[in-house]
């Protein structure tokens, strides 16, 4: 054939490049259902939690009440990004694209590599998306810390786009985020991210400092001074983080033994 | 390339999955340029033995090289490329989308706008794949396998969903590529199919081969006839021994015996054996497919080998 063997091959990072990255970008915006719950929802969901009059005046902190909000919506829409971008693989694996892809030199580490890096981009989109709406509402907080809210915030969800990953190759399903929104919902209010946890009994309180999201949001709301045990969030993520990272890698290796 | 490396090299192959064996120690080598069709019925281990070509899968024992090497290296490497059956597509993807995303694994790879065109879907490469039809999607895994220039093209039943128009372009593309010395490899289980493309046709029946040889070698051994006889207690060590006997199947008292020179196996019953009785009758190329691989067929070792 026209190609030699010698000049034959193997693409450098094991097939990630900024083409694919592209290429899976543009998808994911086309797809309506991703777009209206990374920039739709979470914004709606402010607008009905965060726009009390009474909120702008009130102040956590260094922010206002508004602010505060805006900030913990912002965070819930990161977690449903980037969710929702590493469970893209159980549709992928379900429609055996990823089997297509086994014919090619695409290498398993730079394919999730890249799920996860399209899903920290919508989880940065969401992010921002709040944001703006926010600041139009009168959220109230000095730009170096709301800035450093969002980067907080955008980079502790690396938690859930690996938790994404783990569910997308734990449950081989084509609808797998019908499963996950639910659960998120749960996990965010355990969190702290809908309403603060003091309002909740002590028994609640001490479970909820286990859950995954917890400590996404008290790292988060940290620029704004106020109370919550950093160390613990830390502790969270980093144990969380282990947890679904591990296990997304245990699913992966059982996955590219049989397909 | 040295030309003494075979292009697939499975040398007694066996695949279990749990209490079922779909491959049964399978031997099989294909040189560089040969167009071979690996034919028999759905369930005859065709698509487990082209998984493990391909490296999807391991055998159970035995070993298989492709180009002298390992198959996940070559296919890395896009010397051997596959349409399959079960690569699946993303709807959402625009047809050139997907050859693009492709294109950007391979090193090197042909040009995007090429491969849409030798696949005939050049028209339609802004289409989403979800509203492509089957035959187009099939197309489109065509034109993937394209991207690489592969040395070596294995097709999974290629043609499922095409139209007429469409398998007889398909055909034509890669019977050119094989002319310019393309291993092609493809397994169907259409019979017309294998001998209008293939140079060499492999049977397979429950995970055995169960004959190998050119097309007209298969013909020939289909145009052979059917004798059958009764006979008590048959000898069938020395009508195996008879010319041109390819298959002996007792059956109580009958012994269906075939071969292509069926005068000398009546011949030999009459003047040699007990056997009377005796009817001869032809069989046209699909009752040789169906006895060859059906379910009751006598084991490969009289046939064609």
């Amino acid at each position: 054939m026209s190609i030699a063997a010698e000049t034959r091959r193997i693409p450098p990072f094991g097939g990630f490049s900024p083409t694919f990255y592209a290429l899976e970008l543009k998808r994911m915006l086309r797809n309506k259902r991703s777009m209206i719950f990374t920039l739709i929802a979470p914004s709606v969901f402010f607008l009905l939690f965060g726009s009390d009059a009474s909120y702008r005046t009130e102040r956590v902190g260094h922010g206002n009440t508004t602010a505060y909000i805006m900030v913990s919506m912002a965070v819930y829409g990161a977690m449903i990004a980037t969710t929702a971008g590493g469970a893209m693989v159980a549709t992928e694996r379900a429609l055996g694209w990823s089997r297509q892809l086994r014919l090619t030199p695409l290498k398993p580490v730079a394919y999730v590599g890249i799920k996860v890096l399209v899903a920290m981009t919508m989880g940065a989109a969401a992010i921002v998306a709040v944001f703006v709406v926010g600041n139009l509402r009168g959220a109230d907080l000095p730009f170096g810390r709301l800035i450093l809210c969002g980067v907080i915030g955008w980079g502790c969800t690396l938690v859930f786009a690996a938790f994404g990953l783990f569910m997308g190759y734990l449950l081989p399903s084509e609808n797998v985020m019908q499963l996950l929104g639910p659960s998120l919902a749960l996990l965010a209010l355990a969190g702290g991210l809908f309403t603060p946890l003091d309002n909740f009994s002590q028994g609640f309180q001490d479970f909820a400092k286990f859950t995954p999201a917890y400590g996404v949001g008290v790292l988060s709301r940290a620029p704004f001074g106020s109370d919550g045990n950093v160390s613990l969030a830390v502790l969270n993520i980093a144990v969380w983080t282990a947890i679904f990272v591990g296990g997304a890698a245990w699913r992966m290796s059982k996955d590219t033994q049989r397909v | 390339m040295n030309s003494s490396t075979p292009a697939v090299s499975i040398d007694g192959v066996v695949k279990r999955f749990g209490p079922v064996t779909a491959v049964d120690g399978l031997s099989l080598q294909i040189q560089p340029g040969e167009v071979v069709a690996f034919l028999g019925p759905n369930g005859a281990g065709k698509t487990t033995t082209v998984d493990m070509i391909l490296g999807l899968s391991q055998p159970s024992e035995g070993s298989v090289q492709i180009f002298g090497g390992d198959p996940r290296r070559a296919v890395a490497l896009g010397r051997v490329a596959a349409v399959m059956q079960t690569g699946g597509l993303l709807k959402d993807f625009t047809v050139r989308e997907t050859v693009e995303l492709t294109a950007s694994l391979f090193r090197p790879s042909r040009p995007v706008d090429e491969v849409l065109d030798r696949a005939g879907i050049l028209d339609i490469g802004d289409r989403m794949v979800g509203k492509a039809s089957g035959g187009q999607q099939q197309r489109l895994r065509f034109a993937l396998a394209l991207l690489s220039d592969p040395d070596l093209l294995i097709l999974d039943e290629p043609t499922t969903g095409m139209d007429v128009q469409g398998r007889r372009d398909f055909w034509a593309a890669i019977r050119s590529d094989a002319a310019r010395g393309r291993t092609t490899v493809f397994a169907t289980h259409y019979l017309e199919e294998a001998d209008a493309y293939a140079d060499r046709i492999v049977l397979v029946r429950k995970g055995k081969i169960v004959a190998d040889g050119t097309a007209a070698e298969i013909k020939a051994l289909s145009a052979g006839r059917t004798v059958r006889a009764t006979w008590h207690a048959p000898d069938t060590d020395a009508i195996a021994k008879v010319e041109g006997v390819d298959s002996i199947d007792v059956r109580g008292e009958s012994v269906l015996i075939h071969g292509s020179d069926s005068d000398a196996i009546a011949r030999y019953l009459l003047n040699h054996t007990t056997a009377c009785d005796l009817e001869i009758t032809s069989r046209n190329l699909e009752e040789a497919f169906v006895a060859l691989t059906g379910d009751d067929a006598l084991t490969p070792e009289g046939a064609l080998a």
